[in-house]
């Protein structure tokens, strides 16, 4: 080792090379990430403030995307659809994924197969999502042909085709494709539960449906804030699922803001709107997890 | 924890089968779509206007299949999923080695070079995770006509390396930061340099690691639909564009058993992955969602 150390010929040429090298590798990423994220919203909000249409411009044009964005009833309803499925889609991913978790978790046989079962759509594209559901849910050859079948004569099953009811079957899509995601998390979790407590409030005679509601669920907390951030992520970035699906109908029934920005900013020859719709859908997520962020942060320097 | 539920009362036995109830209820929940289109896509049309999803076909017929293969007509071009196919490969073979290999030095060099300003950079990139890709592909679809890259699998193999850095980065930095420095810094005196050190210690021990980010970047990849919708074009759309085209723009009968077995086609390669190595990608899914 000393040796080396003091005879390597071309030692402060090799030390030189690696002081430089590191930085030189990593040069690219550091752009990538510079440009690719941070100067492209820069761009796009740039265009949000200009009248681009179907060529980009760059005069300072003020507010006006935005204010057409606002006066727009189809964002709105964009929207209020995104309100809808995020909600429902997190709520229901959280509670299927935990309690079958907890169901998971209580010495099953097959542990392993059932797991694998439950998560194997998460490694299926959405669009593939979409068509599968798309058949099943088909109002003439789907679940309702299947009720007829089964002797339900006057069943109508026609969510995908019935504006009203569109958007929850995009839900249950998504629920299908995602909570085994939020089981795995929630598994994971429970897992490093610390044994000795659950020991010492079982000596107390608590039972296990309190030891869980009280102990076990309330340390998941970190694990609940994960899932959140992870489904309501996913809501806010929707787009393939609903193309594949419903692509966005009937009407706009299933418009989503993600649908409203390809629309706009790619076939309908409206840059600066669709560029000002993609600021309002990076507020949105930022909205959603900041908050999340910060009180982790703060727990963990407090803790 | 699990000895929890163990006591052989006979309240505790009825749990224990509703426990297996509400389990085995929810495998066939998953499970179905899966069974419907594999039985679709070997019906007849005719059995399938007069079965229905759950009936089974009368005789496995391959012609769906074939159709969906090499004949369906996706949009004006009727060739199958074959050519797109091959488009998704060619595209998903070189984003994910380069993306893999730069994510490995990055996390090296985050963990074992840190240079001023690394933590900083590190965050950004990090933040970079959560942002909705909506807000960069105006941009970006203005650079890649200035840079006047016409070929479709080119352009989707710099934009899925660009956008994929930020995951196979965090992979690697969150297991770098877990080896001990002394190992790098002992080398270091050895006089062995930084190519050096990174291809015969580091490395050798990140087999997991590259394992996670491989099957995280091929899902990713093969899955995308919204950069290729983008910025791929006509015969050099990948497979996802290409299923998304076949099932709704279609024109005439449509062709249930054709559609199945095309969206089984686009979904085989992530299956066989997940299959294969099931363990690495929920290990994936975990670390690449939640932060860092």
């Amino acid at each position: 080792m000393t040796a080396s150390r003091q005879g390597a010929p071309g030692f402060s040429l090799s030390r030189f090379a690696d002081t430089i090298l590191p930085k030189l590798v990593i040069a690219p990423t550091v752009l990538a990430c510079l440009i690719g994220f941070y100067g492209f919203i820069g761009w796009t909000a740039w265009l949000s403030f200009t009248e681009s249409r179907l060529l980009p411009k760059y005069e300072w044009a003020g507010f006006v995307q935005y204010v057409e964005l606002f006066g727009n009833d189809r964002w709105w309803m964009a929207m209020q659809n995104l309100a809808v499925f995020g909600g429902l889609f997190i709520f229901f991913g959280l509670a299927i994924g935990l309690i079958m978790a907890v169901l998971l978790d209580q010495r099953i046989r097959g542990e392993g197969a059932i797991r694998t079962i439950y998560l194997y759509p998460m490694a299926l594209s959405f669009i593939v999502t979409g068509t599968a559901w798309k058949w099943i849910l088909n109002p003439g050859l789907g679940i309702e042909k299947l009720l007829h079948d089964w002797g339900f004569n006057n069943v109508v099953f026609d969510w995908i085709i019935n504006p009203d009811f569109a958007i929850y079957t995009v839900v249950i899509a998504g629920i299908w494709q995602s909570s085994g995601f939020v089981m795995a998390l929630f598994l994971a979790g429970l897992r490093g539960v610390d044994d000795s407590i659950i020991k010492a409030a079982q000596m107390d005679g608590a039972s296990l449906p309190t030891i869980y509601r009280r102990i076990i669920i309330p340390s998941l907390r970190p694990v609940f804030l994960s899932a959140f951030m992870i489904l309501a992520h996913i809501a806010v970035k929707s787009f393939d699922l609903v193309m594949a699906l419903t692509a966005g109908g009937p009407g706009f029934a299933t418009d989503l803001p993600s649908i409203f920005m390809y629309q706009h900013g790619f076939s309908r020859g409206q840059l600066g709107l669709g560029a000002a719709s993609a600021m309002m859908m990076l507020f949105t997520v930022a909205a959603v997890v900041m908050p999340f962020l910060y009180s982790e942060l703060r727990r963990e320097r407090r803790g | 924890m699990a000895n929890l539920a163990y006591h052989q009362t006979t309240h505790a036995k009825v749990a224990r089968y509703a426990i297996y109830a509400v389990l085995g209820l929810m495998v066939l929940f998953y499970l179905a779509p899966l069974f419907v289109m594999l039985s679709t896509s070997f019906k007849s049309l005719d059995e399938i206007r007069t079965g229905n999803l759950l009936s089974l076909p009368g005789v496995l017929r391959f012609e769906a299949w074939q159709a969906a293969w090499s004949s369906a007509c996706t949009g004006m071009e009727c060739t199958g999923m074959a050519p797109y196919f091959s488009n998704s490969l060619k595209m998903m073979v070189p984003a994910v080695l380069i993306s893999t290999l730069v994510g490995a030095f990055n996390g090296y060099i985050l963990s074992m070079w840190r240079f001023k300003g690394a933590d900083t950079f590190f965050l950004l990139l990090l933040i970079g995770t959560f942002l909705p890709f909506q807000v960069i592909i105006l941009p970006m679809a203005q650079v890649l006509s200035m840079l006047e890259i016409e070929n479709s699998t080119a352009r989707l193999v710099l934009v899925h390396v660009i956008y994929g850095l930020q995951f196979t980065t965090l992979f690697f930095r969150n297991y770098y930061v877990t080896v001990p420095s002394e190992l790098v810094k002992a080398a270091r005196i050895d006089g062995a340099g930084f190519f050096r050190i990174f291809f015969k210690i580091l490395l050798p021990i990140s087999i997991p690691t590259i394992m996670v980010c491989l099957i995280w970047q091929t899902t990713q990849i093969w899955n995308d639909f919204l950069f290729g919708v983008i910025f791929s074009s006509g015969d050099g759309q990948p497979i996802t564009v290409a299923l998304n085209n076949l099932v709704n723009t279609s024109t005439g009968v449509k062709q249930y058993n054709v559609d199945m077995a095309a969206a089984i086609i686009a979904a085989l390669p992530t299956l066989i992955v997940y299959a294969i190595g099931g363990k690495y990608f929920v290990r994936g899914l975990t670390a690449g969602a939640v932060k860092g």
